[in-house]
């Protein structure tokens, strides 16, 4: 399974970001290989729709699964149109490692 | 001669000078004002205009023809605005987004996409009782894009008159770009502080790309600090009026009345803010 996290930078040890059209930086994980790459999120330069294009891009790199602190509503229309669950992560994981063992041990609520 | 009255910071006084300014000036010559600041027009309660005419403000959205669509995704690269996303064989397009510029069913090799007229906010055109023309564009709560409006209010605008005063939005966004970009003149008016300084700065920021002339009028003159002005002085842009913080215009203005019926004594500044207005355009004009 392909999940992507919303995350302040390209290193699996810095922060996850909280917010997901904006983000600067996600980091694509792949749970069965547990290779990783950081990509960096272009939509955040843009002045409107951040949400729908950084949607569009997870969506493009084939992506199950989004992680973040928040969607706005209309990435979350749009990863749902794409059926990529989201599910969000609260202050008890901090760190991109962390949000992704928090995933794999199933205790990230999932956004409906 | 176009006067767009802007500020950057909100509450500074551009609607009391815009109103205070259009009504002097139709003692004279022949003038339009627009109320462009649609999210929450305000200068019809100060010139208490009969509003002659009222029609939809339209935005044209894409709509997507399934049976021609080929999902080849040109029209979601071509969105500025990211209004459409492609899922599949499916194109979603999210209409709070789209500015409605056409570039979707414009560019689309299939002509699978139509425009779809939908109704964001009204037009209203009438006349004041000191005899000029008004307009203003009034957004409906809950839509979220106010430039088309300006765009369709400007269209309405008449080239006779002698002298268009355009009443700005605040801030520094996409709404004022679409007011202030055919004007003149643009007329800045702040508050000596660190408010007004920072948000008078991003409007000195657009008005440096666009080469508008401008200058600055401080109101509420005598609270703050002195920061304003040093600011401008050192960039020799012209203080062109100082209005006092003084109680009788807040309850003036409360009570829906203009500047220069609750201080008449203003009247020949306003005129000579005209005559210092007309006085930087031609220089400028001349050093082209």
């Amino acid at each position: 399974m392909i999940l992507i996290v919303s995350t302040n930078s390209d290193d699996l040890k810095d922060r996850v970001y909280p917010r997901f059209g904006r983000t600067p930086w996600f980091i694509k994980f792949d749970t069965i290989t547990k290779k990783w790459q950081a990509l960096e999120n272009k939509a955040v330069e843009k002045s409107g729709g951040a949400g729908v294009a950084a949607a569009q891009f997870l969506i493009n790199q084939g992506a199950q699964a989004a992680i973040s602190g928040r969607f706005g509503p209309n990435a979350h229309q749009a990863l749902s149109a794409g059926n990529i669950k989201m599910y969000t992560f609260d202050n008890d994981h901090n760190t991109v490692e962390e949000v992704i063992d928090a995933f794999l041990g199933q205790k990230l609520t999932e956004v409906k | 001669m176009r006067i767009a009255v802007a500020s950057g910071k909100g509450g500074t006084g551009k609607t009391m000078v815009a109103t205070s300014l259009a009504t002097c000036l139709a003692q004279d010559f022949s003038l339009q004002f627009l109320d462009c600041d649609v999210e929450a027009p305000n200068a019809h309660l100060f010139l208490k205009p009969e509003i002659k005419h009222t029609f939809p403000a339209i935005i044209q959205r894409p709509q997507i023809i399934k049976t021609i669509c080929t999902h080849c995704g040109r029209c979601v690269d071509v969105c500025e605005y990211n209004a459409l996303a492609i899922i599949g064989q499916n194109i979603l397009v999210f209409p709070q987004l789209c500015h409605g510029c056409g570039s979707c069913a414009r560019q689309c090799p299939e002509r699978a996409i139509i425009e779809k007229p939908g109704t964001i906010g009204t037009l209203s055109i009438g006349k004041t009782s000191d005899g000029f023309t008004f307009g203003m564009g009034e957004l409906t709560i809950g839509e979220p894009m106010p430039t088309p409006i300006i765009r369709q209010l400007k269209v309405h605008m008449l080239n006779t008159p002698q002298i268009t005063i355009l009443d700005t939005p605040p801030g520094a966004s996409c709404s004022v770009v679409a007011t202030i970009h055919d004007a003149d003149f643009v007329l800045l008016v702040t508050e000596p502080t660190p408010f007004g300084l920072h948000d008078l700065k991003q409007m000195l920021g657009i008005l440096a790309k666009t080469e508008t002339p401008h200058g600055v009028i401080i109101n509420r003159d005598g609270i703050g600090n002195t920061q304003v002005t040093t600011y401008l002085a050192e960039r020799c842009i012209p203080v062109l009026m100082r209005i006092p913080y003084r109680v009788e215009i807040a309850s003036g203005l409360a009570a829906g009345q203009l500047m220069t019926e609750i201080l008449p004594d203003y009247e020949p500044q306003f005129i000579q803010l005209y005559q210092s207005i007309i006085e930087i355009v031609h220089q400028k004009r001349e050093a082209w």
